[in-house]
């Protein structure tokens, strides 16, 4: 029987699944994801964690615990350290392992690979060709899987550009309706624009407003750049970078009628990275700006009164 | 002229006006941290953003007030808030209406050229030789006021009437403050330890010992850690720092300038709990609890600024560390929002705690 492993749908899930799955199989391996986010996954979350920790750890931690209960043969969890020179991640995916190994117990083997681009490159390399050695080690089929990983994070980035949110791509491509009399950024870490049950269906919710939506991932990789000529000095966080780059892109081409910010309470890199880009966009004052903080205590209610406010001012603010 | 500022970090502040000073600068040195420093901070500095960020800036908007128009600060590369501290806290001046420069002091990152405009900015009127000296002096008084605070904390947990040796300490401290030549230091310095030693001392207290980890800002100024030192320190505690900025210096100015490992113990002794560094001041903080641990100090206090990401991991490991190193500890975030009278609660609660626990200690030996 071929060995499991099991991918928390968490956090970088949304970034990388595809790649992580081209790369399992091609090796040979089951892969198993843990259930959708829900209450109960929230729950043991939040028993787990420590209380400080943002809502995206307590998840992951959730969903950590779920494959625990599947009873998977080994625990995907990469140490991801950054994947562009100087930008790193933040300092909870560079000890993501060791918190997970604390904070759950009873848990099976954890792989997990360091993947460092910026400052050891080769190391990166060579720690995932380990990996791959565990599941076959004949050298040529490492590679297919290596060649399998890129292939499909390429198609699944092509897949993104063209419209698609990554919980529609990772569900087969299908698109929802994209027509909308407004456009509106919604922007955020992956995970929390694109974890349903995190935001309450947020994305969702915007569509049935007749909202067309424009994420971080949906934009061309040179808007980003555009972050770092408002500043002195570039993010240092890639989700940061990203952001700003989308945030000021945006506001430079007048592409939108309003922004969304998403973000999990208390999140380090976001409390700096959302108050320059509300910053940015007050000053040009010509797009509102919409700040969600999101933790385990969010009512459904309480945001969908906050969106319909938004948006209803961003269409009076057309019609006028 | 320029008019410089800084932002305030415990004692080190003392050093380093006296650095811009021996640079020949006009400084203008933000006011001591007040109430009303936080509430500036606070009102204009996000939400979320962590504790320290807070407070610098409260320490610029009032020296900004105070006539300074340069300001200098610290700066990084990453994965910590704080290398990203100086842009914020740029931008939320800028929109105050402030007219100012910052000069952000950070490690080349690969270009030479930002960091020699800055130096020339700083000592443009100085000779070479009047800057080597002003830097002398400067870190000859880092590692004075260092070691006249280390031995504060011994001193205070014997004294025998409260009090006596937090004055003698700020006695030393004026006299330190003074000193503007190598030598002047080292005159100063015997003198403050001398104000120390004359404390009157109970030497049959019992005296339990803590180590105090966390990120270096909050264990530093002792403004954002309400005085957890002094607190500890009358309650017989003999309270042991495990940052010293002086240490800190050598560490990541000197060492790894010149590309030399340092730190390597405390990097060793965190590795089976956390094998990566994980920014900031997280893995430090782990791997001294360790230390601590195996110098036999009866526990640990881990302060840290709420939201902290680095610290909140080395939080989320350290209840293993206590488990397997045999250590109690305490975690305590802090920020603007915290109360003296819940925080002094919960010390006097682990001391207690930890009394309990060495009697029981000595009476299963007997």
């Amino acid at each position: 029987m071929a060995v499991t492993v099991g991918i928390p749908r968490a956090l970088l899930y949304y970034q990388y699944y595809p790649a992580w799955e081209a790369f399992f199989r091609t090796l040979g391996a089951e892969i198993v994801l843990s259930a959708e986010t829900s209450k109960s996954i929230l729950n043991q979350g939040v028993r787990l964690a420590v209380e400080e920790a943002c809502l995206p750890v307590k998840l992951f931690l959730g969903h950590v615990a779920d494959l625990r209960d599947k009873g998977v043969d080994m625990l995907f969890i990469p140490r991801i350290v950054s994947v562009e020179a100087k930008k790193y991640f933040c300092p909870k995916f560079l000890g993501l392992p060791e918190i997970v190994r604390c904070c759950v117990s009873g848990l099976p083997e954890i792989l997990s690979p360091e993947i460092n681009i910026a400052k050891k490159p080769v190391r990166t390399r060579v720690e995932i060709c380990r990996l791959a050695a565990r599941f076959d080690r004949r050298p040529w089929v490492i590679d297919r899987a290596l060649a399998a990983a890129n292939e499909a994070h390429a198609a699944y980035k092509k897949l993104l550009q063209s419209g698609c949110t990554p919980q529609e791509a990772l569900d087969g491509g299908r698109q929802a309706c994209r027509e909308g009399k407004i456009r509106v950024a919604v922007l955020g870490h992956v995970y929390n624009v694109n974890d349903n049950y995190f935001n309450c269906n947020l994305l969702a919710k915007l569509r049935e407003m007749e909202v067309e939506i424009v994420t971080v991932e949906m934009l061309p990789a040179e808007a980003f750049a555009c972050g770092g000529k408002w500043l002195e000095k570039e993010s240092f966080w890639s989700f940061g970078h990203e952001l700003l780059g989308a945030g000021c892109f945006l506001l430079q081409e007048k592409s939108v009628q309003g922004l969304i910010l998403v973000a999990a309470f208390g999140c380090g890199p976001d409390s700096l990275i959302c108050e320059l880009l509300a910053r940015y966009y007050k000053r040009s004052s010509s797009i509102p700006v919409l700040l969600l903080t999101l933790d385990e205590h969010s009512g459904e209610a309480g945001l969908v009164t906050r969106l319909e406010a938004f948006i209803d001012m961003l269409r009076r603010r057309e019609a006028v | 002229m320029r008019k410089v500022t800084y932002p305030h970090l415990g004692t080190f502040s003392l050093a380093f006006e006296g650095l811009l000073a021996g640079l020949g600068l006009d400084v203008v040195p933000p006011p001591p941290i007040t109430k009303k420093t936080i509430d500036l901070g606070v009102l204009h500095a996000p939400e979320f953003a962590c504790f320290p960020l807070k407070i610098c800036l409260g320490n610029f908007i009032e020296a900004l007030e105070a006539g300074a128009d340069t300001i200098v600060m610290a700066g990084g590369t990453g994965p910590c808030r704080f290398g990203f501290y100086g842009v914020v806290q740029r931008e939320i001046l800028l929109d105050l209406g402030y007219n100012f420069e910052m000069l952000v002091l950070e490690p080349p990152q690969g270009q030479i050229k930002p960091v020699l405009d800055k130096a020339k900015a700083l000592c443009g009127k100085c000779s070479i030789g009047q800057a080597l000296r002003a830097l002398h002096t400067f870190w000859r008084k880092t590692k004075a006021l260092d070691c006249l605070h280390a031995q504060s904390l011994v001193v205070r947990a014997r004294e025998a009437r409260q009090g006596t040796t937090s004055k003698a300490y700020a006695q030393g401290l004026s006299l330190l403050k003074a000193a503007r030549t190598p030598g002047e230091v080292q005159k100063s310095l015997r003198e403050a330890l001398a104000l120390l030693a004359e404390v009157p001392q109970d030497h049959k207290k019992d005296i339990l010992k803590i180590g105090l980890v966390g990120e270096v800002y909050m264990l530093l100024e002792p403004y954002a850690n309400l005085q957890v030192e002094e607190i500890l320190g009358e309650m017989g505690v003999e309270v042991k720092r495990a940052v010293y900025l002086s240490d800190w210096i050598k560490e990541h100015v000197f060492l790894s300038s010149l590309y030399l490992p340092g730190g390597r113990s405390v990097k060793k002794a965190a590795a089976p709990y956390l094998e990566h560094f994980v920014g900031g001041h997280g893995r430090e903080s782990l791997g001294e609890t360790v230390r601590f641990a195996r110098e036999g100090f009866d526990g640990v206090i881990h302060i840290l600024p709420f939201t902290c990401t680095p610290e909140i991991v080395a939080q989320s490991i350290l209840p293993e560390v206590s488990r397997r190193e045999g250590i109690p500890y305490l975690s305590i975030p802090l920020d603007e929002q915290s109360g003296e009278a819940g925080f002094i609660t919960r010390l006097e609660a682990f001391v207690d705690l930890l009394h309990q626990r060495r009697r029981r200690k000595d009476k299963s030996i007997s």
